[in-house]
């Protein structure tokens, strides 16, 4: 009895799960269907682009900063030990421009309005908003859904070179100001070890986690449930659900792509 | 006008309608009544097509809304509705000016100009006129509703739905609703559709009413009709009275 009812329960918790899976990318597929169809409605777009992106931009300008700074100080710290803390400027740059860039800018977009984004259609759905929407024959994953996920693929790598431009400036003036490095040293280093390929995956990544960020937010957003406990959870599982799929599609991603720019 | 088949609906193991079947005539008002949770909000997104019934079909002006495969097809049949939420539902990152042309710019694709006049007819036909530039939540649950009709009613549909006219409002704004629908119904002719659980009240807005009981319909008729009904699961609604057939939880 008890094995049959174990049994019946991670049958019925694959069956919901695969589900689930099924459902959200057809979410996403009719998301970017919606994208390419009329008619288009450009003010959504650019409202978003600004609530997504332009307001987040002073806060990733911050982070950036200060993670190019201690990039400094841990870079040099290392470095020193090899005798090699001239190469402190690459090893803050190519950090930023491969890895952290993209990576924290995600987390932090997640963090600031991917929470805000999936609270948003949270309370529309359970305030019938989105009810209304289709009720008046407008197609809530046209109007809602395609202008987040588009603002995310569109802002997310715009943010992440903001992030990586800011940061290497925060590097140097550690590095430079506070620990005497050269300054001529810092950036001619920098221009020799970074090439194009490292700024491509930098890009491509912050691409692919703005898409992530989207997705898991209107989706969340979109399939809240009931009362404001409904809004409390999905936001949640939207950030916490956003911020580890970002971290494992990185370490996928940074492999595949090593790998195709290496050769 | 609206024709309802033979509607089974259930969510996992809960059955909650099982085979209602209900016809809406043409220029009448209709009120379903019933207990809260017995499936008379799921009734209405089943018609509106929002929601898709396991079994029977929904017929609205002679289309059938079950068997519209895409959300373009159902579109084509939803011009025909105008439905006012329960809370209103308006969009609260929209102006109230904004939210009453919605439908106008989304959906019809009117110019600024002629939406514009349209607009403006819409708010002071239903006294809105000092309350465009505000935002819903700067206005009371009474305005709210208003604008939900302003804006239910600004694309002249052939029917209008109702969800608790006035559930969440003190007496007097619901009784504002109430004669809201009235003043509407004879000023724009529409086929009515309301959902309450609010009984005698409900009674001044329709013309039939239909009382649903776990997932059919029970008894239907006029109001009087109803009144007089000898059915004790009508008797005990109609009167508030805990004892009876419908067992409360
Ligand atoms: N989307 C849904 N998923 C699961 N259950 C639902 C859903 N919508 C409604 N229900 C359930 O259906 C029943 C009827 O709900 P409803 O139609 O809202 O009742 P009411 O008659 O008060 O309007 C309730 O028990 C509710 O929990
Ligand atoms: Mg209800």
């Amino acid at each position: 009895m008890g094995v049959l009812t174990t049994i019946e329960h991670f049958g019925a918790f694959i069956i919901e799960t695969t589900e689930r899976w099924g459902r959200s990318w057809i979410f996403l597929f009719r998301s970017m269907v919606a994208l390419i169809r009329p008619p288009y409605r450009p003010y959504l777009y650019f409202s978003q682009i600004l609530q997504i992106g332009v307001n987040s931009t002073l806060v990733i300008a911050l982070i950036g900063l200060f993670t190019g700074a201690v990039l400094a100080v841990q870079g040099e710290y290392t470095l020193s030990k090899f005798g090699a803390n001239a190469y402190t400027g690459p090893a803050v740059a190519l950090s930023l421009i491969r890895e952290l860039g993209p990576v924290l800018t995600a987390l932090m977009v997640i963090g600031r309005a991917g929470s805000a984004v999936t609270a948003e259609l949270g309370i529309m759905r359970i305030t019938e908003q989105i009810d209304a929407l289709r009720s008046m024959a407008v197609d809530p994953i046209k109007y809602l859904m395609a202008p987040r996920l588009f603002a995310g693929v569109i802002a997310m790598p715009l943010l992440c070179g903001i992030f990586n431009v800011v940061g290497i400036f925060g590097g140097y003036v550690v590095a430079v100001g506070l620990l005497g490095l050269s300054a001529g040293t810092f950036m001619s280093q920098i221009e020799s070890a970074v090439a194009l390929v490292d700024i491509y995956s930098g890009f491509i990544k912050a691409t692919v986690f703005g898409l992530i960020f989207g997705w898991v937010s209107c989706y969340k957003g979109y399939t809240c449930g009931f009362g404001a406990q409904g809004v409390n959870k999905a936001t949640t599982q939207s950030v916490v659900t956003a911020s580890v799929a970002v971290l494992i599609v990185d370490y996928f991603l940074t492999s595949v792509l090593t790998r195709v720019f290496m050769k | 006008m609206i024709s309802v088949r033979n509607i089974y609906k259930r969510f996992g193991s809960q059955v909650v309608l099982e085979g209602v079947t209900l016809d809406i005539e043409p220029g009448k008002t209709t009120a379903v009544v019933g207990p809260s949770g017995v499936g008379k909000s799921v009734l209405l997104k089943l018609i509106m097509g929002i929601m898709t019934p396991d079994r029977g079909e929904v017929y609205i002006g002679g289309e059938n809304m079950t068997a519209a495969r895409t959300e373009r097809a159902r579109n084509d049949i939803r011009r025909s509705l105008g439905v006012l939420f329960q809370s209103a539902a308006l969009f609260d990152s929209l102006t109230i000016y904004d939210n009453i042309a919605f439908s106008l710019r989304e959906r019809v694709g009117l110019s600024a100009t002629k939406a514009h006049s349209k607009v403006l007819d819409m708010a002071a036909s239903l006294s809105l006129t000092p309350y465009l530039q505000n935002f819903p939540e700067q206005v009371s649950i009474g305005i709210r509703k208003r604008v939900g009709m302003a804006r239910a009613l600004i694309t002249e549909p052939k029917v209008l739905l109702v969800d608790e006219p006035n559930t969440g409002l003190d007496p007097l704004d619901g009784q504002e609703v109430y004669d809201l629908i009235n003043a509407c119904k004879n000023q724009w002719g529409f086929t009515g559709l309301v959902i309450s659980h609010e009984l005698p009240e409900v009674f001044q807005v329709s013309d039939r009413v239909a009382m649903i009981l776990k997932g059919a319909i029970i008894a239907e008729g006029t109001p009087a009709e109803l009144t007089a009904s000898q059915d004790p699961a009508v008797q005990q609604f109609l009167n508030g009275r805990t004892d009876g057939p419908i067992k409360i939880q």
